[in-house]
């Protein structure tokens, strides 16, 4: 049993204890499976649009690499490359939580914060130019376009959308932990909020890692 | 624990007083009643479209409501009972309450989420009755593409969004107890020496985590499709419906196990008590709940025979159904073997176990009938399916969350209520029941379709006796509203342990402190030790 810790606890709770976990270990094992589960039920809500894409994509193979040409792979490739760094950093960022360093946090909660806003930045430009190319389902969608196309944007519309308002979530919760961070909270006993944001951060990459491929670099472009 | 000691620490109700200290508690109990409030007064508004549709079917003209009315109508008794009574009702009560309680815990692994996702469930119902008021919903409780997508005028949207925003409380409710079971269990407590109604919430809470995220995002697409025109099943723009129904229904059969589980996990734990009697096959009885889950998950196709699905899928889908029959059964035959011989006592929990397991043996059956494809279409969109659905969710779901309500009540308010009365309300909601829906088997296998507010006028014989045992059925709920309500007032203080029963729960005050137990527990034994349990006793002894 895991929480086979014995009940009797020592003369001090550490102040971060909540009162109804016996130690600081059940707390932080309950902590990260909380997340952990959390990520399971993500997981299977990008599934249900995962498995509309792949119904669709088997439906209109030749629509789907059209519209996957019309997406900017340079941009997206920056993207990927600027989200893995945030990974990186974010991983590093636990890491100084654990030991205590909190210069390190600070430095690495920031770096992260600032990769996370690059990629929205950089999102909206994208978002921006299909507006101006009449590729936004709808009323004003490009009519000449094969039949399917419009399916795959939207697809990209509410996947991308969906994602990017993780991103901004995730920002949120940087904020949350830079803050708590400067004033010293996390250390080698307290560390879980940092930890479980740092696995919440890296879950909203890999679905990046998978959208990247699945939606820019259908066919070969440029061949 | 010293006697000496009980009173002294005020109960769980009574500590702080004051309306801001129950909407900012975080105590696990104080959450389960609000629940219970919340979803009772969502089950008077369910019941009363209910009894509109009763109404209106008395006569085989359409005199009641206009045909308009009545496919909004049967809409939010659906959409009501089965987001905002069915699926919340046992486990954020009795499973908030007691769970943490019966593995020796303090409370749930996150009060403040525990807490959040009541308040999610507030604001997705708000949104649903906003619905309402706005006019309805007329798509059926389903939401089919593409009537709900691009055809219907009515408020889909407002309604959806409160799907799509209960449906948080659900999974935030399911994440928590699976967090718990792992993580906060008492000393002693191993898995195998969990209460059965502890594994059933557990199975429960897989189903809504690994479901509910899929039904969040379906209806999510239909309003960005309404809302937005990001159309991704719209037929025009080469969209395919049918892909709507097979993401409904990967959630929304599975979700017919979060209604029914649970309900199961209850019987288990009032079948041991009644029988006074170790349950019989208690780690079948325990796996049984995850086979359930599991299957669950691979059965969605039987909804769609006749959607042209391809018909091989048909095939397996329907042998899949059949398949998951099976641990329902276990069950079944491991409640029946452990009355078998049984000191069975005629205590009212008895009479809801009995009325259980007749009502939903029918309603499994009559399954099977649904799950052979080729019955299927001749059975599909009629009054079979009606009856069949709510032998299960109604005679199944709501007997069980009944006889939990019953068998706990004392320890969630302190107080007894009239034994007498609750045996006859039992007997009214069995007798009421089956009055109001077996007539609908027969008339459905003779051929009544679903969802019309007009029939032929050779089915009025079998509409009016449904009528009549919705009448009967209904008085029997309010009968069981009254007089748990005047036992709170009235009712006599209920002891530590009125029915005898074995389990952390019955070992501490009634109702309980806020910490749940004044030293953490050490378990030793085996659940329902019934050979070293206490006598029941409805008295309370001088030094409780």
């Amino acid at each position: 049993m895991s929480n086979s810790t014995s009940p009797v606890s020592v003369a001090k709770p550490h102040p971060k204890l909540q009162s109804h976990f016996f130690s600081m270990d059940q707390q932080l094992e309950a902590s990260t499976l909380g997340m952990w589960v959390f990520l399971v039920t993500e997981v299977m809500f990008f599934g249900g649009l995962f498995m509309a894409y792949i119904v669709y994509r088997h439906m209109y193979p030749h629509a789907w690499v059209e519209a996957s040409a019309e997406l900017n792979w340079k941009l997206g490739g920056l993207n990927t490359g600027v989200l893995i760094c945030s990974s990186i950093t974010m991983a590093l960022a636990v890491r100084a939580a654990m030991i205590g360093n909190r210069t390190q946090q600070l430095i690495n909660i920031a770096l992260t914060s600032i990769l996370g806003a690059t990629f929205l930045v950089v999102k909206f430009f994208e978002y921006k130019a299909k507006f101006e190319h009449h590729l936004v389902p709808g009323p004003h969608f490009d009519p000449s376009l094969e039949q399917g196309m419009q399916i795959f944007f939207s697809l990209y519309f509410v996947m991308t959308g969906i994602h990017a308002l993780h991103m901004v979530i995730g920002l949120g919760i940087m904020a949350y932990i830079f803050i708590q961070a400067w004033k010293g909270t996390y250390n080698a006993e307290y560390f879980a909020p940092v930890e479980v944001s740092g696995l919440y951060w890296h879950f909203v990459d890999i679905v990046w890692i998978f959208l990247f491929p699945l939606l820019y670099l259908l066919g070969a472009h440029g061949a | 624990m010293k006697e000496a000691d009980v009173q002294q620490e005020p109960s769980y109700l009574g500590a702080p007083y004051g309306l801001a200290s129950w909407l900012l508690t975080k105590d696990h109990k104080r959450i389960a009643i609000l629940y219970l409030i919340s979803i009772t007064i969502f089950f008077a508004i369910g019941g009363s479209f209910a009894a509109m549709i009763r109404a209106e079917l008395v006569t085989p003209q359409g005199d009641f409501l206009t045909a308009d009315l009545y496919n909004k109508v049967f809409t939010l008794h659906g959409v009501v009972m089965i987001f905002f009574f069915l699926i919340p009702s046992i486990p954020a009560t009795l499973g908030n309450f007691f769970m943490p309680i019966m593995i020796g815990a303090k409370d749930l692994a996150f009060p403040r989420i525990n807490l959040l996702s009541w308040y999610i469930y507030v604001v997705g119902a708000t949104l649903t009755l906003a619905a309402v008021i706005m006019g309805g919903v007329d798509t059926g409780w389903t939401f089919y593409t593409p009537y709900s997508s691009i055809s219907s005028t009515t408020n889909v949207t407002t309604a959806a969004l409160g799907v799509f925003i209960t449906g948080f409380s659900s999974i935030l409710t399911g994440f928590n107890f699976i967090v718990t079971v792992h993580r906060m269990r008492a000393p002693g407590m191993t898995w195998f020496r969990m209460p059965l109604f502890v594994w059933a919430n557990y199975a429960t809470s897989l189903v809504m985590i690994l479901g509910t995220p899929v039904i969040a995002i379906t209806v999510l697409l239909i309003a960005a499709e309404r809302a937005l025109h990001l159309g991704v099943f719209d037929p025009r723009i080469g969209g395919d419906p049918v892909l709507f129904q097979h993401l409904f229904w990967f959630y929304s059969h599975p979700a017919v196990y979060i209604m029914i589980l649970p309900g199961m996990g209850v019987i288990s734990e009032l079948v041991a008590n009644v029988s006074r009697k170790q349950i019989f096959g208690y780690s079948f009885v325990a796996f049984s709940s995850l086979a359930i889950a599991i299957i669950g998950f691979l059965v969605w196709g039987h909804h769609m025979f006749v959607t042209g699905q391809s018909i091989y899928a048909g095939l397996v889908f329907s042998i899949i159904t059949m398949l998951v029959a099976v641990p329902s059964a276990v069950k079944t035959f491991n409640w029946t073997a452990t009355m078998y011989k049984g000191a069975v006592v005629w205590d009212s929990p008895l009479f809801w176990v009995l009325g259980f397991m007749g009502l939903f043996l029918i309603g499994g059956l009559t399954g099977l009938f649904l799950g052979a494809m080729g019955l299927d279409i001749h059975l599909h969109d009629t009054y079979f399916v009606v009856a069949h659905f709510h032998y299960i969710m109604v005679g199944g779901g709501v007997m069980a969350f009944l006889g939990g309500l019953h068998f706990y009540w004392p320890k969630m308010t302190g107080r007894m209520y009239s034994e007498p009365l609750a045996k006859v309300a039992s007997m009214l909601v069995f007798f009421g029941f089956n009055l109001t829906f077996f007539p609908q088997f027969i008339v459905g296998y003779m051929g009544m379709p679903r969802r019309y507010h007009s029939y032929p006028a050779e089915f009025q014989v079998f509409n009016v006796l449904s009528t009549a045992g919705a009448t009967v059925l209904g008085a029997g709920y309010l009968m069981i509203l009254l007089y748990l309500v005047y036992s709170i007032v009235k009712g006599p203080k209920a002891p530590m342990n009125p029915w005898g029963a074995t389990g952390l729960e019955w070992k501490i005050q009634s109702p309980p402190i806020t910490h749940n137990f004044h030293e953490t527990p050490v378990v030793t034994e085996e659940a329902y030790d019934y050979l070293h349990a206490p006598a029941p006793t409805r008295e309370v002894t001088h030094h409780e």
